[in-house]
């Protein structure tokens, strides 16, 4: 098992390269920061609804907060930030924020000729409106933390998918799973979702190539999760995806209904789903705002990067992202511990000594973020529907896994390339992994790399171009980097991709009081801490 | 060893006519020694012999696995098999970018995209994106070929829209995603579509996929179809071809 920090320096890397390499992200950030929190994006604003409480669908099946922030912005009223508009509400009618999206899509409330109210009143107002969220999803960090402490699962952590479109069947595959061995379940979402500008309401039972992502579903799978888990003594995490242009919408879904694990990357929407960057850089902000305070382990997408660029040209832009990555996540108040950065095992398996330098990728991104549950992808671009020698190449990666000293283990499926994993795909990897991880249990501590051998020389020379590409893109800043095609061999542009009208600049009054509240060193978060330390104090 | 007849063809695992073949599927009933009967009497029912349940598990959840070898008996008739396919002989990106240049005398300009629903542009990007997969530069890397990649989740309108603007000779599509048959639905709606604008035979239609073949696709309307193991060469030399049958 796995303690933390890892200790094991085994690739004779130059600290003073891992903290350039810091630095050097860091100021990729704060560059970045300016725009970022001086604006505001339609799902900030509806993830702020959200967790105001407003929930539900009209006769047509819109989402409430997609109506009320239509609305709002109809009025010319969303750039003060929709929480203000609708506390002002709240004060005038004194109805709930629930009541009022109702009223507004029935054409009862009209939010334009509301009264003003002292500054202080509103501020305050507005707090006590965001209080219940801030103390539901408290709540479900430390319910969380009490079944954690009933046992858990070891690392590396063995994470399978679950993708029938059906919540209900993924139930039934995700609890067998979960006795096979699983100890974190992803609920993988319907092709495309990631482009819906709303997010799906209710149980769904009809998705492609896996399930809508709607806060019925992850209450139906978090609910199935904790019986079985209850059942077998080991906790069973749940895993989603805040990416998309829904991202703090999704985050704020699972951090109420106690999701563990999120998909959350500060870039992959951009590069892989032609999200517009400045929209992506926005959302990611606040969502994985939400996600820090929550607890959720974020997982971000650089084990993407290889399955379009080359394993062996580009293992440097994986590691150069996860900096980048880390700096983005610090910035929303994601400490380390939540951090699970992305990589992947995907260099051809043709290349002779490929599993030298799959090694040598592994231990390094290990040794460089030794505070991170970081997570490692199988291989997936290699994979031919030779179910047997697919089923060797994952065998080869349980054991890059566990000797490098992963925290959580994407399970490869042999079935990968074919279909979406069938019930027995799944039981068939998980054998397999716990087998390689039992024998070699603590292999890794028993073994060094030579000193100046190849797998030393090619982790060392990673590195080396993983600092120089930050340097690059620390001259020309992260948006041109995006434009010039840094990461994934894939260019997009300021202005280009889905989304950007979605997004605004807040005005001098903007209000959204959940930023003081959930992120870093902050009111809420302290009253976390302290309360997890024993002592229960009012928010 | 004996001739094999081909007009009866059997499976085949040491010895001729053998009939054995391998199989593992999952019951939904609870483990234990009636599931594995249970197991071989669908293996009987299914018209194998000999049934040999060589291992079976738990799933959990009121699920049993089997692994099962079992004979078969059925023949197929080898000699009547025709398949179509392209016969295409594979030429090198050098001698494509050549004959475009003395034979075609123009650039080929060709679209793709992974159409609708489809989010996943590995197969795209492998044929088109300049690097290419497996050693094998894309589309995008040919200097006598003008390749717009427009990536993931593109409406088949918007597809279209590009394809008549740069008057592309060939439309590609990628299709990776097949759960309910989505593919088959995806691809159907192009050519309809190009059929609805009377633009069918104004350009060569092309998807690719992991579960598509050359056949499947001529079913559905398409001039070819392209499955795992294609890469920009076979694409290329495609289009050349069938621009150059074309213009005789």
């Amino acid at each position: 098992m796995l303690t933390y920090p890892y200790q094991e320096r085994k690739l004779n890397l130059n600290p003073a390269l891992i903290d350039e390499a810091r630095t050097l992200a860091k100021e990729i950030v704060a560059e970045v920061k300016p725009f970022i929190i001086s604006h505001s994006t339609v799902s900030v604003e509806r993830a702020v609804l959200r967790l105001l409480g407003i929930d539900g669908v009209n006769s047509e099946g819109i989402p409430l907060p997609n109506l009320v922030v239509e609305h709002l912005q109809e009025e010319g009223l969303l750039a003060e930030g929709s929480a203000r508009t609708l506390t002002r509400a709240f004060i005038h009618y004194g109805k709930s924020p629930q009541s009022l999206a109702e009223g507004i899509e029935q054409g009862t409330i009209r939010l334009t000729e509301l009264p003003d109210f002292p500054e202080e009143v509103i501020e305050n107002t507005a707090r006590a409106l965001a209080l219940p969220a801030v103390a539901k999803i408290r709540a479900q960090r430390q319910a969380r933390r009490a079944m954690l402490a009933q046992g858990e699962g070891i690392e590396p952590y063995l994470y399978v998918i679950v993708a029938t479109g059906d919540i209900y069947e993924d139930v039934v595959q995700a609890r067998a799973a979960a006795r096979q061995g699983a100890d974190i379940i992803a609920v993988i979402r319907s092709t495309g979702q990631s482009l819906l500008d709303y997010v799906p309401y209710g149980p769904t039972t009809e998705g492609f190539g896996g399930t809508y992502a709607t806060q019925a579903n992850f209450r139906i799978m978090r609910a199935a999760l904790d019986e079985v888990g209850k059942e077998l003594g080991r906790y069973i995490r749940l895993t989603n995806y805040a990416s998309g242009l829904c991202m703090p919408e999704i985050a704020a879904m699972g951090a109420l209904e106690r999701l563990d694990v999120m998909l959350n990357d500060s870039m992959y929407g951009i590069i892989f789903r032609d999200i517009n960057m400045q929209r992506t850089f926005v959302d990611q902000y606040f969502s994985r705002m939400i996600n820090g305070f929550a607890g959720i382990i974020i997982n971000t997408g650089e084990d993407n990067y290889l399955t379009t660029a080359d394993a062996m040209e580009a293992a440097h832009t994986v590691l150069a992202s996860n900096f980048i990555n880390a700096e983005f996540a610090f910035l929303s108040g994601v400490p380390e511990e939540q951090q699970g950065l992305g990589h992947a095992m995907e260099i051809n398996p043709d290349v002779p000594d490929a599993f030298l330098y799959e090694m040598a990728q592994a231990q390094l991104v290990r040794e460089v973020f030794p505070r991170s549950p970081i997570k490692y992808m199988p291989p997936t671009k290699h994979m031919t529907g030779n179910i047997f020698r697919g089923h060797i190449q994952d065998a080869l990666f349980n054991v890059a896994s566990v000797l490098t000293g992963q925290s959580i283990h994407l399970l490869g499926m042999l079935t990968e390339a074919i279909h979406t994993p069938l019930i027995q795909d799944r039981a068939l990897s998980l054998e397999a992994a716990r087998l390689v991880f039992g024998v070699l249990r603590h292999m890794g501590e028993e073994i060094t790399f030579k000193a100046e051998g190849r797998i030393q020389k090619r982790a060392v020379e990673t590195l080396e171009k993983a600092v120089g590409m930050l340097r690059d893109i620390e001259k020309i800043g992260l948006f041109m980097a995006l434009e010039r095609g840094m990461f994934a061999d894939i260019s997009r542009s300021l202005e280009g991709g889905r989304g950007l009208d979605g997004v605004f600049a807040k005005g001098a009054d903007y209000l959204n009081p959940f930023i003081r509240l959930l992120g870093a060193e902050t009111e809420g978060r302290e009253a976390f801490e302290s309360s997890a330390m024993g002592g229960e104090r009012d928010v | 060893m004996s001739e094999v007849n081909l007009k009866a063809v059997r499976p085949y695992g040491d010895t001729l006519d053998d009939g054995i073949v391998q199989l593992s599927f999952t019951l939904p009933i609870p483990f234990g020694e009636e599931a594995k009967e249970a197991a071989k009497r669908w293996a009987l029912q299914s018209g194998f012999q000999e049934p040999n349940i060589s291992h079976a598990q738990d799933m959990g959840e009121g699920f049993s696995f089997f692994v099962v070898y079992a004979r078969s008996r059925v023949t197929v008739d080898f000699t009547v098999i025709e398949v179509p396919q392209l016969t295409q002989v594979r030429l090198e990106k050098r001698q494509i970018e050549l004959r475009i240049r003395e034979e075609v005398r123009r650039k080929l300009v060709v679209v793709g995209a992974c159409i609708e629903s489809d989010a996943h542009t590995v197969g795209i990007d492998a044929i088109m994106n300049m690097k290419g997969y497996n050693g094998h530069k894309g589309l995008e890397s040919y200097h006598e070929v003008e390749a717009y990649n427009l990536g993931a989740q593109v409406s088949c309108e918007d597809l279209l829209a590009k394809a008549v603007s740069v008057s592309a000779d060939a439309i590609l599509i990628s299709q990776v995603v097949t759960q309910k048959d989505i593919h088959l639905r995806n691809l159907t709606r192009m050519v309809e579509i190009l059929e609805l604008e009377g633009l069918r035979e104004r350009f060569l239609l092309i998807c690719g996929g992991p579960r598509l073949s050359y056949e499947l696709a001529k079913e559905l309307g398409y001039d070819a179809g392209f499955g795992t193991g294609t890469y920009a060469e076979d694409v290329a030399g495609f289009v050349l071809e069938a621009v150059l049958r074309q213009r005789i």
